[in-house]
């Protein structure tokens, strides 16, 4: 009779759940490598995605909860030492001590937008909802994830053409965001990045890339706790298994069953 | 610990002697584990322990995260992700210690569901029962205080408007309001006594759930039939039940590992599925979220609160007689609190002889139409202020109120019930028959 209320129970929060997604246009599902319950990142997608941030998000968006040497992390992007040091050493940074700007080390971090209405986009794929995948499921995130990536993805390609003139700022059109103009202009277009190695640079591959190096530093350690969980599954199933089968002994006299 | 008799603890070697006369807390602890059980038990007895469980691992996984959180507003959200990013396995005890949360309250629910099934609340019980409910009061303290720390959208909102609801008491309101948050508004006063809270009240709820045990160590287990074990001699008491050691630790230990097993895949694979992606923004005081949605477990009682708008009946006249002192906000208030002040009061409410509903035809079909209420009223606590979830959830109030208030007393005294098992032991017989004499 309980098993009806357990049932119950998952099914409304499932449902309670599904209305916390956040109100946008069309945000459509993309197939990350990150996603269900074995999915990874790609290390050539983050490298890629990194490219795509550094030459055109960080025009605007910082990234204040990264550091460079985070680059070099197992599960992340990977990049061996040297490059970690060449990438930091690209920026300057300021540094109380001196006082002074001085090129940037692995420990620093990427720093704060520099543009005062960009928000910072460490944790942005985890900061917004895509979908709740069909009727709100309770084991879809489980497969598909939020839809954190999706939004992202969605707002890059979501661009109308149109614009308009409010209040002196300039909206653009977008199908993903909430109310539909978004005051960002469209930052990426097609062959806008030169991938080396080359791989796709239309406007949904570049999108989708600098999706995942965004998913990566909203949740670092996706690839640490994937592997944690699968081994704390399997081996508290050994263990129900062990007390399962001791307690089914412990019992065998009181229920007659031996 | 008195109540139902069965062997004692006996001191052995000298050092147990010795100590058994300056302080004999292994006879505590000994006779607790060997209390007497009801062996018909059936599995939804195993919640206490998965409560115990959780209790200690909330209290381990946060007394770490405190080692490492800055309770600044300034600090408090970067030190969250500090702990996401560079603690060593600092995702691990935040993500646990976030959905140990849920896993508390999950089980606190079956918990309660399961006392008010099988009248579990009924005399002598009563006073386990009260307990329970302040436990309960305590754990939703508890988990507001601590959805507030990480700083977030929703923590803050969620603050000013829980916060908000003190605000709404005629006269002291606006004071008590300014006394909890030390201020006029949520800022870093409140952000510090919230954690200092979120550390104490764990303690107390400790110190309750000893008072838990205790109550119901000396009135013996409630069980499914609802029928006492007989008490006139140790070997009658022994057909009616088996030592909690080993029989129902390992029956509850092999229950706590396959909710476990459930829990270790949400931790692993889908930890933010319970959290509010806004929450992952910091707070800012300027900027409402679209939608202010408390966490899950609050959301059956949040839709009681806004159930009772300015235009309900019952509002208007309690407006009128009271002269506008109470206005739509205080009684929401009252109606939110009220809920589960009815819910204590059950043990006097219910005015059925028969202990467990089993043995109640009409009593099961209400229960049924209480448990879905309360997920309904969950669904629609998520659900915006508007029509038309606003109606339904005036509905929905109205039938947990009329559950506590009106059929259960009337219930009692109409229904015919079905004759429970003259004992436990033919309980337990009726499932597991004794083999033929051979």
């Amino acid at each position: 009779m309980f098993k009806k209320t357990i049932l119950s129970a998952c099914m409304a929060l499932g449902v309670g759940a599904s209305a916390m997604a956040s109100e946008g246009g069309a945000i459509h599902d993309v197939a990350f490598s990150f996603e269900g319950m074995f999915g990874i990142y790609e290390e050539a997608e983050l490298q890629r995605g990194l490219q795509v941030y550094t030459e055109v998000c960080a025009a605007c968006h910082g990234l204040n909860l990264v550091s460079y040497r985070n680059l070099g992390d197992e599960g992340g992007p990977a990049l061996p030492e040297d490059q970690v040091k060449a990438y930091a050493a690209q920026f300057e940074t300021f540094d109380p001590e001196v006082d002074d700007f001085r090129p940037a080390i692995p420990s620093d971090r990427f720093g704060d937008s520099q543009y005062d209405g960009a928000p910072d986009l460490s944790l942005m794929a985890k900061a917004r909802k895509g979908f709740e995948g069909p009727y709100g499921l309770v084991v879809n995130p489980l497969f598909r994830g939020v839809g954190g990536p999706e939004y992202i993805v969605a707002i890059l390609t979501g661009y109308t053409g149109e614009e308009k003139e409010q209040a002196g700022t300039i909206l653009y059109e977008n199908t993903a965001f909430p109310g539909g103009w978004i005051s960002m202009p469209p930052p990426l277009s097609d062959e806008l990045v030169e991938y080396e190695p080359a791989a796709d640079t239309d406007l949904e591959s570049l999108s989708e890339d600098v999706a995942s190096f965004l998913m990566w530093t909203a949740e670092p350690k996706l690839v640490q706790r994937k592997k944690a969980g699968l081994v704390a599954v399997i081996f508290l199933s050994f263990l129900a298994v062990m007390l399962y089968l001791t307690n089914k002994k412990l019992w065998a006299k009181a229920k007659r069953k031996d | 610990m008195s109540g139902i008799p069965h062997d004692h603890y006996e001191p052995k070697s000298g050092f147990e002697k010795w100590m058994h006369k300056r302080l004999p807390i292994i006879g505590l602890v000994y006779d607790t584990i060997m209390i007497p059980t009801p062996k018909n038990l059936n599995w939804m007895w195993i919640w206490g322990i998965v409560l115990a469980f959780t209790l200690v691992l909330q209290i381990i996984t946060g007394i770490i995260l405190a080692m490492h959180y800055t309770p600044n507003v300034n600090m408090a959200f970067q030190s969250v992700e500090h702990i996401m990013r560079d603690v060593n396995y600092g995702w691990l005890l935040r993500y646990t210690h976030m959905n140990g949360a849920t896993l508390f309250f999950i089980a606190v629910y079956l918990h309660i569901f399961r006392g008010l099934y099988y009248g579990s609340y009924k005399a002598p019980r009563e006073v386990t029962w009260i307990i329970g409910m302040l436990i309960y009061l305590a754990m939703m303290a508890t988990g507001f205080l601590g959805y507030v720390l990480p700083w977030g959208q929703m923590s803050f909102w969620g603050a000013t408007v829980i916060t908000g609801l003190f605000g709404a008491i005629p006269g002291v309101g606006e004071s008590l309001q300014a006394w909890l948050l030390g201020g006029p508004s949520v800022d870093n006063a409140t952000l510090n006594r919230f954690f200092s809270l979120h550390y104490l009240l764990p303690f107390v709820i400790v110190a309750l759930v000893a008072l838990h045990i205790w109550a119901f160590h000396t009135t013996g287990n409630s069980n499914p039939s609802g029928v006492e074990v007989r008490r006139g001699s140790k070997a009658e008491v022994e057909k009616d039940t088996l030592p909690f050691w080993p029989y129902f630790v390992i029956k509850d230990l092999y229950a706590l590992v396959v909710v476990l097993i459930v829990f270790a895949a949400v931790i692993g694979f889908m930890p933010n599925f319970f959290g509010e992606p806004d929450n992952y923004i910091m707070a800012n005081p300027l900027k409402t979220p679209p939608h202010i949605v408390p966490e899950w477990y609050y959301l059956p009682f949040y839709a009681i609160l806004r159930a009772f708008t300015a235009d309900v009946m019952v509002v208007k006249f309690a407006s009128f007689i009271t002269g506008g002192i109470i206005d739509a906000k205080f009684f929401g208030v009252i109606a939110m609190f009220g809920a589960i002040f009815v819910m204590a009061l059950v043990p006097w409410l219910d005015t059925s002889r028969t202990r467990s509903g089993r043995f109640r035809p009409a009593f099961k079909f209400f229960f049924w139409l209480l448990a879905f209420d309360f997920m309904f009223l969950m669904w629609l606590g998520s659900r915006p202020a508007e029509e038309p979830y606003a109606s339904m959830a005036l509905y929905g109030s109205f039938y947990w109120f009329g559950y506590f208030l009106v059929i259960l007393p009337l219930l009692g005294l109409f229904e015919k019930p079905t004759t429970p098992p003259e004992t436990i032991e033919a309980d337990f017989d009726s499932h597991y028959p004794p083999k033929p004499a051979e």
